[in-house]
């Protein structure tokens, strides 16, 4: 069956991000931009899906500029077989995302969409759900495990209290969370053949699709610093400070 | 202007976060309407019409609803929320998996987390792990929301006597199915809700020192929690990870234990009224956000303290 994986292009996780001075957004000048954590969770759960013999082919997409080739040639070095870029310089919300993908798969017809749960960007865990309504697709969302079966996929989900598991109609749409899997580093010749695999760019516009929002930021602020701590010698002394000082316990 | 709250419940009992979520409701300001969408789910609606300030309670009582799988849920709250201002859900696994369905079958946008009301449109939500909050303005007809518990005080469970009407909706949509749960057993107060929370980290070296923890947080009346490296050490199961992936908790003490303070986890604690760090490296950056550190070895400290409280 065909797998679709959806990527996205941000900032690493590691960076420090700042707010700019004017509070118009974060300052992502010069920063380093990596795959969305969980956007490598879900490659990988493709390529896996690939070398058990389930999955027959995996296309991965994603949508933003034109420099997010670089995390679709990252997918394609990983064992994705070819790619698509639907390329668009606006910071577009998640039901745009949505529709663009959704178009995404009309076309391509996947059996399996994977995608991560959320992007640590916009923290926003919408863009899976919303395709599913869009699909009308059963969603296997915040999955730990992936296990297809027949004309159902199997999908264990991390909530609240612990682990649900249920059993989706394929075609089928699955959020990854973290713990699917370990994924795996892109070695140096499947770097270089990923450059010789095809990828696709296409436009909004040419998808037929509006991209326009019924959201706004109106700023972005940094979070209340607080204030300095001190520290304590002993044991004693902290349980001291936290009866009469912060009075807590 | 009539707000609808989607409720977190279990059928038989209602969930702490959907008073914080009315809470969040009664600062957008109208009457609030509370669906109570499950199976079996009288005693969760009586307890939704007993709320501070709700004024009707909604109960779509349906086998199709007992597992609150989203493909069954989301049509029905997305005919229902059509008459609405706004739509709100807490935060939580449950209002995640189900609320952007929702949206995108009303072809809106949604806001996910907010921490603040600014007024009926304008919200305040954490973005980049709590390390920039953006100020959003939407514009939408119906507007959908989850709400971070953590940012709203809960508003009382008692005092109400709202209306209980039942609703009905679509049957089965017939695209998934729920096999089964796992849910850890605790007795210990719940993590998101608990007024003191310990939590432990890499450093506690193995799932069996937890028990100092434990031991710890009984004699405080605590909740346990840990951080993403404890919990894919296998120290612990994934529902007590606190960070950006895991759960936001915000409670008057958070002790930090063996925990160096990754971005990713702060986020998920930094909102604690207090914080407590005790670590054994002086440099390890969750010293830079408690209120009291304590640099020692936690196998000497937490026993200590454990007397000591």
């Amino acid at each position: 069956m065909k797998v679709l994986v959806a990527v996205k292009r941000v900032v690493d996780y590691n960076v420090k991000v700042r707010v700019k001075a004017d509070n118009s957004g974060v300052d992502l000048a010069n920063v380093k931009m990596s795959m969305n954590p969980f956007c490598e969770i879900a490659v990988e759960e493709a390529v896996r899906l690939k070398e058990k013999g389930v999955a027959s082919e995996i296309v991965v997409v994603t949508i933003g500029p034109n420099t997010a080739q670089e995390q679709l040639r990252t997918a394609l070095a990983l064992g994705a077989d070819r790619a698509i870029l639907v390329e668009s310089n606006d910071e577009l919300n998640s039901l745009a995302v949505a529709k663009l993908l959704k178009a995404v798969v009309d076309k391509e017809q996947p059996q399996l969409v994977i995608m991560g749960k959320q992007a640590i960007d916009s923290d926003n865990n919408q863009t899976g759900q919303m395709l599913g309504a869009l699909t009308g697709y059963g969603q296997g969302t915040f999955a730990s495990k992936v296990e297809v079966a027949g004309d159902k996929v199997n999908v264990t989900r991390e909530i609240d209290g612990g682990l649900q598991t249920v059993a989706l109609n394929l075609p089928a749409i699955v959020t990854t969370d973290l713990r699917l899997n370990e994924p795996r580093y892109a070695s140096l010749p499947n770097i270089m053949k990923a450059k010789k695999k095809p990828l696709d760019v296409v436009t909004p516009d040419a998808l037929g699709v509006s991209t326009t929002s019924t959201v706004k930021t109106l700023k972005v602020e940094a979070p209340a610093a607080r204030s300095a701590g001190i520290k304590v010698k002993s044991v004693a002394e902290l349980v001291e400070k936290l009866k009469n000082e912060a009075k807590v316990i | 202007m009539t707000i609808l709250v989607i409720a977190e419940h279990t059928n038989a009992a209602l969930a702490p976060a959907t008073l914080n979520t009315v809470a969040a409701a009664a600062k957008i300001g109208g009457d609030i309407h509370v669906l109570v969408a499950g199976a079996g789910c009288a005693a969760a609606a009586e307890a939704a019409a007993k709320i501070a300030g709700v004024a009707k309670v909604l109960v779509a009582d349906n086998a199709a609803y007992a597992h609150q799988l989203p493909e069954n849920v989301a049509p029905l709250v997305a005919e229902l929320g059509k008459g609405y201002s706004h739509i709100l859900a807490a935060a939580t696994s449950n209002g995640k998996n189900v609320l952007p369905r929702v949206a995108a079958q009303l072809d809106v946008d949604q806001i996910s987390e907010i921490i603040a009301v600014e007024s009926a449109d304008t919200f305040k939500r954490p973005i980049y792990a709590g390390n920039a909050i953006a100020t959003v303005q939407s514009s939408a007809a119906v507007k959908v929301i989850t709400v971070r518990s953590t940012g709203f005080d809960p508003v009382a469970a008692e005092g109400g006597s709202a209306a209980v009407e039942a609703v009905s909706g679509a049957a089965d949509a017939g695209k998934s199915a729920f096999v089964g749960e796992e849910l850890a057993k605790s007795d210990r107060p719940e993590l998101t809700a608990a007024k003191i929370v310990v939590s432990g980290g890499r450093g506690m070296q193995n799932g069996d020192n937890f028990k100092h923890l434990y031991a710890l947080a009984d004699k405080l009346g605590a909740a346990v929690g840990a951080s993403r490296a404890a919990v894919d050490a296998g120290f612990v199961p994934n529902d007590m990870q606190v960070g950006q992936t895991g759960k936001i908790v915000a409670p008057q003490l958070y002790i930090a234990v063996g925990i160096s303070g990754a971005i990713q986890h702060l986020a998920g604690m930094k909102d604690s009224k207090v914080i407590v760090a005790i670590n054994k490296d002086e440099e390890a950056p969750i010293f830079q956000v408690a209120d009291y550190g304590l640099v020692a070895d936690l196998f000497e400290a937490v026993p200590e303290l454990e007397k000591l409280v």
